[in-house]
């Protein structure tokens, strides 16, 4: 094993396996489920919002997620690996033509919605059912 | 004897603690290492226990080494490093022991010891974090400069030249640096790695002594001894 390799051994076994992450790309609207501890009391919120960029490979893979809160857009960075992420649904998948989509950030109204994917979707939801 | 081992640095990357936190972690490539020379307060003047690390080949190395390396019945060795010990535990070692990562077994906190990354030349701002002058108000293309170096002093009094040690531009980096009591995250038998929480000096692939945290601070003192 070369060194990079080494490396990611290290933290191979904390990484979620792919059955467990559902087939998600920039553009789709997803909840994440989130799980909070307030001393010893644990609970879920469910954060929902469109990824606009995902970055990094392995434990570092992180995905940005966009939202709008009382008028305000929200983002939050994810490590997609971190255990406090008990679960990523698909709400919609959204036809994005770029890998990054900052571009929303100054879009208001109407303009800031995504198309919907139409095509290419049959190996997306096979894979993930 | 302390723990201690010579190792490389890998690189770093992420870890997840149990309760979701996530931390930075530098992993470490530490050993096998093998005790090459056992000195004796009789023929040295003091007590230590000489590790080599890595393999050399043979015609890169040099006579008097591979001569050193072959008494303690092993292959030549590029990297050295002595271990001070004391002279009443010098018996606990022999002569060609390896010595792996299991030695961090019920380690907690180690100190991690490199070669900082070289800077090279560089100004009073990024060395030692001098303020410069100001933006405006007058100044003209002096906006990095370390201002006034005082008048002429030497440490006597008056004289022809500056106080010695006045801080000014110059060679910055590559220098050894300790990193204290870091943590020990997890431990790799099979590939002899070591993850401690926090940087490393020195670039990925340096040369790194790792050894048993020698003193920990008020926090991990604390902590040690809650854990034990």
């Amino acid at each position: 094993m070369n060194a990079q390799e080494l490396v990611e051994s290290t933290v191979s076994d904390q990484l979620k396996s792919e059955s467990d992450l559902p087939n998600i790309t920039v553009g789709d609207t997803i909840n994440v489920h989130v799980r909070i501890i307030e001393g010893d009391k644990e609970r879920i919120q469910i954060y929902q919002g469109v990824i606009i960029a995902m970055r990094g490979r392995g434990a570092n893979r992180m995905i940005t997620v966009r939202r709008i809160v009382a008028n305000e857009g929200v983002e939050r960075v994810f490590p997609l690996h971190s255990p406090r992420l008990s679960k990523i649904e698909v709400v919609r998948r959204g036809d994005a033509r770029r890998a990054k989509l900052y571009f929303l950030r100054g879009r208001v109204g109407k303009s800031r919605r995504i198309r919907d994917q139409r095509r290419g979707l049959k190996h997306v939801n096979s894979s993930s059912s | 004897m302390p723990a201690a081992l010579l190792g490389r640095k890998l690189g770093m990357t992420r870890y997840f603690l149990e309760d979701g936190e996530n931390i930075p972690v530098t992993v470490l490539q530490v050993g096998p290492c093998v005790i090459t020379q056992l000195k004796t307060p009789d023929a040295d003047g003091y007590a230590a226990v000489q590790i080599g690390f890595e393999e050399r080949r043979a015609h890169r190395s040099t006579q008097p080494l591979i001569g050193h390396d072959a008494k303690a019945q092993t292959t030549p060795k590029s990297e050295h490093r002595e271990i001070r010990v004391d002279a009443s535990e010098l018996d606990e070692f022999e002569f060609g022991t390896a010595l792996d990562v299991s030695v961090f077994e019920d380690v907690k906190y180690v100190d991690v010891v490199g070669q900082g990354k070289g800077k090279g030349f560089q100004g009073t701002m990024k060395r030692h974090n001098f303020r410069g002058l100001e933006a405006s108000h007058g100044v003209k293309r002096r906006h990095r400069s370390p201002g006034s170096i005082n008048g002429h002093a030497t440490n006597l009094g008056t004289g022809p030249k500056i106080k010695r040690g006045k801080r000014m531009s110059g060679h910055m980096g590559d220098k050894r640096i300790s990193v204290r009591s870091m943590d020990v995250v997890a431990i790799d038998k099979e590939n002899n790695l070591l993850v401690v929480k926090g940087t490393v000096p020195g670039p990925n692939t340096g040369l790194v002594f790792v050894r048993e945290a020698v003193r920990l601070n008020r926090r991990k003192t604390r902590l040690a001894k809650a854990g034990s």
